[in-house]
């Protein structure tokens, strides 16, 4: 079976003249390589600045990368026209970004309505999704973003992800903005999601305990590149100054 | 004579004089709507056209408007005496305000929200369509109420080219030094612009999503 994500020797060269080590032509992701099968969760881990971000925008195509291949569920993204591409890939940002003139409803039935779906399919797949994360349709379907408190926000971007049901998630802090006790009712929701649902999921934290939480495997991310990739057990015990370093902080 | 026995004793005058007016606002407003809109939008696309476009759109903003008229009349096809010469004028006048809050209206979207719908696979004609120009739509018709306001006073001064207009008024009644004369031009003129200002202020507020 075709994994959900495949990464190879990713790179991300800033654009512009230059080689060193700030501004044009720096080098912000480098060989960067792993795959993501089903039902798996890739925590990519590291301090502000590492790449992380910018690794997860490369596998959307937010940004395009200089070098390396990226496949989704088995094709090459570089050869899919871009919004099919980012249709297939659940997309999970800190900010929520929910569109605050869409009804909560609207909003989560985005990507099928682009995908042209009958409104009657969409109509129940809303539903579905908001029990599925936690809301009942009949309370919060018609409410409009502002009327909503930041856990419930991100409950909606997570089902907005999920909604054309792709086979890849990517999620860039998507607690990071909410309150210590409602990120912790989330991060556990989230890992009992996981299992279930069975699809890949790439989950960027700075967050070292949320990341040995729900991922089940760890990359570690350093100057742009993987510094490390393996399970939480092997990261707790790696003798890598940067994971001895964030096991510290944890 | 007072004013209100003004208005009595020539109210098929006064009334056409309106009619001109509002005629020079509402097509000199609709054309630089029309053309203004798409421009603000192109800019949002082809950011390094932004300083170039709002500059000239600001010269012509600070050109004074009797200057603007007259160097209108000597060009061929849009200049001459009468209703066109003003009304390319007053399009010109209203281009900025139009303009600059239609490209800070798209881009004024919060970024996070930009993102999230690129990210989901929007087309960028999807994302400006259902996105950026509903959420925009408020600061827009800011612009088009500016734009309005502006024109209603300015209008009055396209009387000087043969535009007609309340101007017609405003100039005789300088000219003979008539209050009343003035004041009949001027009144109406102010109370076109309050309505504008009114009837679009209220259609801005119920189009105002940000702070929500």
């Amino acid at each position: 079976m075709t994994k959900p994500l495949e990464v190879q020797g990713l790179g991300y060269r800033l654009p512009g003249k230059g080689k060193g080590e700030t501004g044009n032509g720096r080098l912000l992701v480098h060989e960067v390589s792993f795959t993501v099968g089903a039902g798996e969760t890739l925590v990519l881990l590291g301090r502000s600045g590492s790449g992380k971000t910018t690794t997860l925008k490369l596998i959307n195509r937010l940004l395009e990368p200089t070098v390396g291949e990226v496949r989704v569920a088995g094709e090459r993204a570089a050869d899919l026209p871009v919004t099919r591409l980012r249709r297939r890939i659940g997309y999970v940002i800190q900010e929520v970004g929910l569109f605050p003139h869409f009804t909560v409803e609207r909003n989560v039935g985005l990507v099928p309505r682009l995908d042209g779906w009958p409104p009657p399919r969409i109509a129940t797949r809303v539903r579905d999704l908001l029990a599925l994360v936690g809301l009942d349709s009949d309370t919060f379907a018609r409410r409009y973003p502002h009327e909503l408190s930041g856990g419930q926000r991100q409950r909606v971007g997570v089902a907005r992800a999920l909604a054309a049901d792709p086979p890849l998630l990517l999620l860039d802090e998507p607690f990071g903005a909410l309150d210590p006790i409602t990120r912790v009712e989330l991060q556990r929701e989230f890992k009992a999601l996981e299992g279930r649902l069975g699809k890949g999921m790439v989950f960027v934290t700075h967050d070292v305990r949320e990341g040995l939480l729900l991922g089940t495997r760890i990359g570690l991310m350093l100057q742009g590149r993987l510094a490390f990739l393996g399970t939480p057990d092997e990261f707790r015990r790696s003798e890598h100054p940067e994971c001895k370093a964030f096991m510290a902080a944890a | 004579m007072s004013l209100w026995d003004f208005y009595a004793r020539n109210s098929q005058e006064v009334l056409g004089l309106v009619g001109q007016h509002l005629y020079l606002v509402a097509i000199s407003t609709g054309a630089a709507i029309v053309i203004g809109v798409p421009l603000g939008i192109l800019l949002t696309r082809r950011t390094a056209w932004r300083g170039p476009v709002l500059g000239v759109a600001n010269v012509f903003q600070t050109v004074p408007s009797l200057a603007l008229f007259g160097f209108l009349i000597p060009l061929p096809f849009i200049g001459g005496i009468g209703a066109t010469t003003a009304i390319v004028a007053l399009v010109l006048y209203a281009l900025l305000p139009i303009v600059r809050n239609t490209y800070e209206g798209v881009t004024g979207v919060d970024p996070a929200v930009r993102e999230a719908g690129r990210g989901m696979g929007m087309t960028d004609w999807q994302l400006l369509t259902q996105v950026e120009l509903p959420l925009g739509f408020g600061v827009i018709l800011a612009g088009v109420r500016v734009a309005t306001v502006v024109s209603v006073g300015t209008a009055t001064i396209a009387a000087a080219i043969g535009a007609g207009g309340l101007g017609v008024y405003i100039f005789r009644g300088v000219a003979v030094v008539d209050d009343t004369l003035i004041l009949a031009g001027a009144l109406p003129a102010a109370l076109m612009a309050l309505a504008a200002d009114g009837l679009l202020g209220v259609a801005e507020r119920r189009f105002a999503w940000r702070g929500k």
